[in-house]
């Protein structure tokens, strides 16, 4: 990362990954909040442990479904440009060109990418988690009334660092996986159209089944390393 | 059209800045160049002509490094440029310049923006007001400073060749190699784009090696012509020697040209 030129391009990725996929983010939050928040409501009301409804929802949305969601949004949304957008770079000898002025592209294309992914991916899930709370409490709301400050009281009650951090965290390496697979499929692509096409697509579908494979490895390391 | 001079006119040497010696590439099991040697020198001007497919692309891909070969060399003021780091290989990239067969541009940049890159990137002690008035004077070097900020999608094939015409120049390269510069233009945007490489090779005195199907092209721009075929130099000299030849396979390229 030679400043200035990589920088000026790593804060460009960081728009492109970050803030352009905010509203997708939020949105996808939002609906799996609201999602978790009619079903956990139905559930435990069948048990007989309201009470419990603040805490699951939070619990939920926080350590399971906010990162992967962010991360199978971003799967879809990052993966897909990226790989797109390097393939093309790609068949039209653009990145040939990049390496002809004596521009590493693997730098300047690849590594500026990858670190937005990472960097961005913990902050998107932030936005996620914040919004399913919001919306799964606005659900719960409009069934039964329930202050937000009550909300947020009950449901973090007890809550460790321990146990919201590295959940939040581990998106970072979604982030790095979405990156790789990205511009790995989007520099090696070969052939015109049908290339750039076919590196959109396997960007998208192996981004998002090694997000999913990673969340199983990551979910067991996280319990044993953060009990 | 302007006439070029010839090297022995002009301050050229005979030291080749650009050497390449009995290189073979294969890709997959098709040979593309089998054995083929060339050089170049300081101010001179080489025409690589020869059918599709003869590997002639491919001869600037490896003297610029964006291939390598299977066996021979390439030389670069004498270094031979096989196994060289990406970054010592930047270092040979800084002394020349290349102009694609499709000029390449960066699509997501304006025309300016496309000849500051390699600027900004490897002339970083220059002040911005410095890069701005550089990235002009290339631009009305190629009769291109009237479009500065238009995208390479809203120019045409010939305006795009220009603009990348002016990127290959950006970093003063003592050795400039253009891949078929008039193909798929107009003759009149042809004769524009010979005329200012012959008035470009006057001034800089670059080693150049020029890649063309353009008989005429060739003729008007080159010092000397080399014909491929099947992978190797089948002649190599003046136009006048291809034209005195006994070979069939340069009869029949010229008379087809």
């Amino acid at each position: 990362m030679t400043p200035p030129f990589e920088i000026r391009e790593l804060i460009r990725q960081l728009d492109e990954v970050g803030s352009k996929s905010l509203p997708l983010v939020a949105l996808a939050g939002a609906a799996v909040g609201v999602v978790i928040s009619l079903e956990a409501r139905h559930s435990l009301t069948r048990f007989g442990a309201k009470s419990l409804f603040p805490a699951t929802l939070v619990y939920s949305v926080v350590q399971v479904m906010g990162p992967i969601i962010t991360g199978l949004v971003v799967s879809g949304r990052v993966g897909a440009g990226i790989g797109a957008e390097l393939a093309s770079m790609k068949v039209t000898e653009q990145i040939d060109a990049i390496e002809a002025s004596a521009i590493n592209p693997y730098r300047f294309l690849a590594a500026t990418r990858i670190l937005a992914c990472i960097l961005m991916l913990p902050l998107l899930t932030l936005a996620a988690d914040a919004c399913g709370l919001m919306s799964g409490w606005f659900a719960q709301s409009m069934v039964e009334p329930l202050s937000f400050h009550q909300f947020i009281e009950s449901g973090f009650h007890g809550a460790t660092f321990n146990a919201f951090l590295p959940p939040t965290f581990k998106t970072a390496v979604y982030g790095l996986i979405i990156g790789l697979i990205a511009c790995f499929q989007g520099m090696r692509t070969r052939g015109g159209a049908e290339g750039v096409g076919r590196a959109a697509t396997n960007s998208v579908v192996l981004a998002s089944l090694f997000v999913i494979l990673a969340d199983v490895v990551l979910v067991k390391f996280i319990l044993v390393v953060f009990p | 059209m302007t006439q070029r001079n010839s090297p022995a006119d002009g301050g050229a040497t005979s030291v080749p800045v650009v050497s390449v010696e009995n290189v073979r590439k294969t890709f997959e099991s098709h040979m593309v160049l089998n054995g083929i040697s060339i050089s170049v020198s300081r101010g001179e001007t080489l025409a690589v002509l020869g059918r599709s497919g003869t590997g002639k692309s491919v001869l600037l891909r490896l003297i610029i490094g964006l291939e390598t070969p299977d066996s021979g060399s390439v030389r670069i003021h004498g270094q031979d440029i096989a196994g060289l780091t990406l970054d010592r290989m930047g270092e040979i990239r800084k002394k020349m310049g290349f102009l694609f067969q499709h000029a390449a541009l960066y699509d997501s940049l304006t025309v300016a923006q496309n000849v500051a890159f390699p600027i900004e990137h490897h002339r970083r002690e220059m002040a911005s007001s410095e890069q701005r008035d550089r990235v002009r004077s290339l631009l009305a070097e190629v009769g291109m400073e009237h479009d500065l900020e238009k995208m390479p999608s809203d120019i045409s094939g010939g305006m795009q060749k220009r603009v990348g015409l002016a990127r290959a120049l950006a970093l003063e390269p003592q050795i400039l190699l253009l891949d078929e510069p008039t193909a798929g233009l107009d003759p009149i945007s042809s004769g524009e784009i010979n005329d200012l490489i012959l008035k470009l090779q006057r001034e800089h005195q670059m080693a150049s090696i020029v890649v063309t199907h353009d008989m005429h092209s060739a003729r008007t721009i080159a010092d000397r012509l080399s014909l491929l075929d099947q992978g190797n130099v089948v002649i190599e000299g003046k136009f006048e020697d291809l034209q005195q030849s006994d070979i069939e396979f340069v009869k029949e390229f010229l008379k087809q040209s």
